[in-house]
């Protein structure tokens, strides 16, 4: 049984449609990275996912059960799908430990103190717990993703959603966010949308070519880079490549 | 009954006419009269030296700080104790403009402030001086962006004018009061007087704002402010 | 003269407590009012978003006096008889409620609508959404415009005494009656009484908005 099953998922906003049919399954422990031109709906997709935003048609797995059903609680099942925001949407009024320990508490009805360990834990492993009691306005935009990606994983979910986690940062900042995504590979499944071509090339086990609100071609990064099939993807490959540059082989 | 209604109507409109007429003398006169006010104050908040400074900052404070009725008793009931007599219309006048000026002066120095300290230099660098540079520049910017804010001191004009009615002015509450008050219609008199100001209020409100849109600059924005008042 | 006094300050002390709880029980009503009115024209369905816009903008254009007017001297006519103090206190909470529910409403607008998602996406149900998330960030975003609001209903609670409230302004009135060369004194006294009152509040509520204000976070100075 598949983690998690996406099944012919269609989506409009009033008269565009934007997703005309997706299709694809992840293993645990998979990372998949979705590319694509902007506005191919690559972000809609991963709301139709956790549900933001459900879709029109089709249907979501996950761990065997379907998530587009209207009848199941949706609440309980957004404790197991994460998700990161491309403008990292923190808490405002609250410390990054708290950002982090919100869900513990409030959500799985874990003791405040325990929680509080628990999040101070996940700072740590985002390398943020100096940071622990400042407020996502005196933090950097790194680390403020950072936070966010530590109140993602503090909730163990089985898959973490990543919507352009890098898109909004200074480039500088890019690289730690990306050292924390790839210390995550492995551990827990990841559907991570991105521009990013070293971070797919690198640590992906399939990429997903989207475009027009279909997938173009799906393939593990060798294939994909080195000898895609549809000259679409070639083309696109080719071009960010040459704009993002080339990480070292051997990845 | 309601024909018995109708003709209750018909023979209170002179009365509600020539009340409703008074209280947009009130409304008019004081907001003019407190414009000029408001705009030497903010002027002199923003500009002028120390001593002019504290006296604006006096002046709007206070006023700001206690109820208009009180100024109105204070202007009618206390100063002709030290020989100063005024008619109700004249107290009613004065006491409104007085307490406008405090608060449009605080719109218009936000105004004021709100343009860009480059703009200012800019002039400079032309050559104006700080009097040509506050006429031609600044003056034209900040009082287009204050447009909202006059939408607001209007409308609060029209309902405060009914404060008047205590000071014995025949405006239009008044009116209202003297005619509800042998017949006991409150009921009927005074949503017929709560429709007019609301009429009225929403008509000023479009008017207001044509006039904003006639006379907005493209990337100059408006001054939004979700109930500025101290009454 | 000295006995006059005497009575006067007794008298002024009846006066300046029914002012505070008109001012207390007012901005409580329009308060609580107003945050109901804020959460269901921002959350509520149409038919409910236009009965509280239409409410807003009727009590916004009506004068306080003839509110005053119509629930003391109106309503008896169709059987509801409240006194003077209520009346009062429901004139001012109504009205206040309307200014307020403008202020509500532009603090649930101006947080961020990612920060929901945010809260939704980690599990949380609407209700502990709200609740967590978007009322505390609501609550001291509001709160440079409610102080102006405090500030104008307490101002505003003068004008009760024309309907017979025996309020600090009613007071002064008994004296002046009493004491005529002693007026402008005593309207004086009256406003630098009020004075105090609002210059104190506004400190007092600065204090408050400087105290929980987000840090990073730039909320409107109203001073």
């Amino acid at each position: 049984m598949a983690l998690l099953e996406v099944k012919d998922i269609y989506k409009s906003y009033g008269n565009a449609q934007i997703l005309k049919g997706i299709s694809f399954t992840m293993e645990k422990h998979e990372t998949k990275v979705i590319i694509g031109p902007s506005g191919t709906g690559k972000s809609t997709l991963l709301r139709c996912i956790n549900q933001l935003s459900p879709p029109d048609k089709g249907q979501v797995w996950l761990n065997g059960e379907e998530i587009t059903n209207p009848k199941i609680n949706i609440n309980k099942i957004r404790e197991k799908i994460g998700f990161v925001f491309q403008d990292f949407n923190l808490f405002s009024h609250m410390t990054a430990l708290r950002n982090v320990s919100i869900g513990l508490e409030k959500v799985k009805k874990i003791e405040k103190e325990e929680a509080s360990e628990r999040a101070m834990d996940e700072l740590r492993k985002v390398g943020l717990e100096i940071q622990a009691n400042q407020y996502p306005g005196q933090l950097s935009g790194g680390q403020k993703q950072r936070v966010g990606i530590a109140r993602a994983l503090a909730m163990d979910p089985d898959i973490i959603l990543f919507d352009e986690p890098t898109s909004a940062l200074d480039p500088e900042l890019i690289g730690g966010v990306l050292d924390v995504m790839r210390s995550l590979c492995g551990k827990v499944a990841m559907l991570v949308v991105t521009h990013e071509m070293g971070f797919a090339r690198n640590v992906a086990n399939e990429i997903i070519f989207m475009e027009g609100g279909v997938i173009v071609e799906k393939g593990p990064p060798k294939e994909m880079f080195i000898h895609a099939k549809m000259t679409r993807t070639r083309e696109f490959l080719g071009r960010i490549g040459t704009l993002y540059g080339e990480e070292e082989k051997g990845g | 009954m309601a024909v018995d209604f109708f003709q209750f109507f018909l023979n209170s409109l002179p009365d509600l006419l020539n009340g409703l007429g008074n209280t947009l003398i009130l409304t008019f006169i004081s907001i003019t009269a407190g414009f000029f006010i408001g705009l030497t104050l903010a002027l002199g908040r923003v500009y002028g030296n120390k001593i002019i400074k504290v006296f604006c900052i006096g002046y709007i404070e206070i006023i700001r700080g206690t109820p208009l009725l009180v100024q109105l008793f204070i202007i009618y009931f206390g100063l002709p104790s030290v020989g100063v007599v005024f008619s109700p219309m004249q107290a009613a006048l004065l006491g409104l403009s007085i307490n406008s000026g405090a608060y449009q002066a605080e719109y218009l120095r936000g105004s004021l402030q709100s343009i860009e300290s480059g703009q200012m230099i800019a002039a400079r660098s032309l050559g104006m001086n700080r009097r040509k540079s506050i006429q031609h520049i600044i003056l034209p910017q900040a009082l287009r962006i204050s447009i909202p804010a006059w939408s607001n001191e209007f409308i609060y004009l029209l309902q405060y004018s009914s404060i008047a009615y205590i000071i014995t002015v025949a405006e239009l509450t008044a009116e209202g009061k003297f005619i509800a008050a042998p017949t006991f219609r409150y009921l009927e008199v005074f949503t017929i007087i709560a429709i007019i100001y609301l009429v009225i209020t929403i008509i000023s409100s479009e008017i207001f704002d044509r006039i904003a849109k006639h006379l907005s600059i493209p990337g100059i924005g408006a001054q939004e402010r979700a109930r500025p008042r101290l009454v | 003269m000295g006995f006059a006094i005497a009575i006067a300050l007794s008298m002024g002390l009846i006066g300046l407590v029914n002012t505070l709880v008109l001012t207390a029980l007012g901005i409580l009503l329009g308060t609580v009012l107003g945050i109901l009115l804020a959460v269901g024209r921002s959350y509520g369905k149409k038919p409910l978003s236009l009965f509280i816009l239409i409410y807003e903008k009727v009590l916004r254009g009506i004068p306080l006096l003839v509110i005053f007017f119509l629930i003391y001297f109106g309503l008896p006519q169709i059987g509801i008889n409240l006194n003077a103090i209520t009346s009062a206190i429901l004139g001012l909470g109504l009205r206040s409620a309307a200014y307020q529910s403008q202020i509500f409403r532009g603090a649930i607008n101006s947080i961020p609508k990612g920060q929901i998602d945010a809260a939704y996406s980690m599990g949380m149900s609407k209700l502990k959404s709200v609740q967590h998330i978007i009322l505390p960030q609501v609550l001291r975003l509001s709160i440079p415009g409610w102080s102006n609001e405090f500030t104008i209903l307490l101002k505003d609670t003068s004008i009760a005494f024309t309907i017979g409230v025996i309020d600090l302004m009613r007071q002064a009135r008994y004296i002046q009656v009493r004491e005529p060369n002693l007026v402008l004194v005593i309207y004086l006294l009256i406003a630098f009484i009020y004075l105090v009152f609002v210059l104190s509040a506004n400190k007092g509520l600065y204090y408050l908005e400087k105290k929980y204000q987000m840090v990073g976070y730039k909320t409107e100075a109203h001073r």
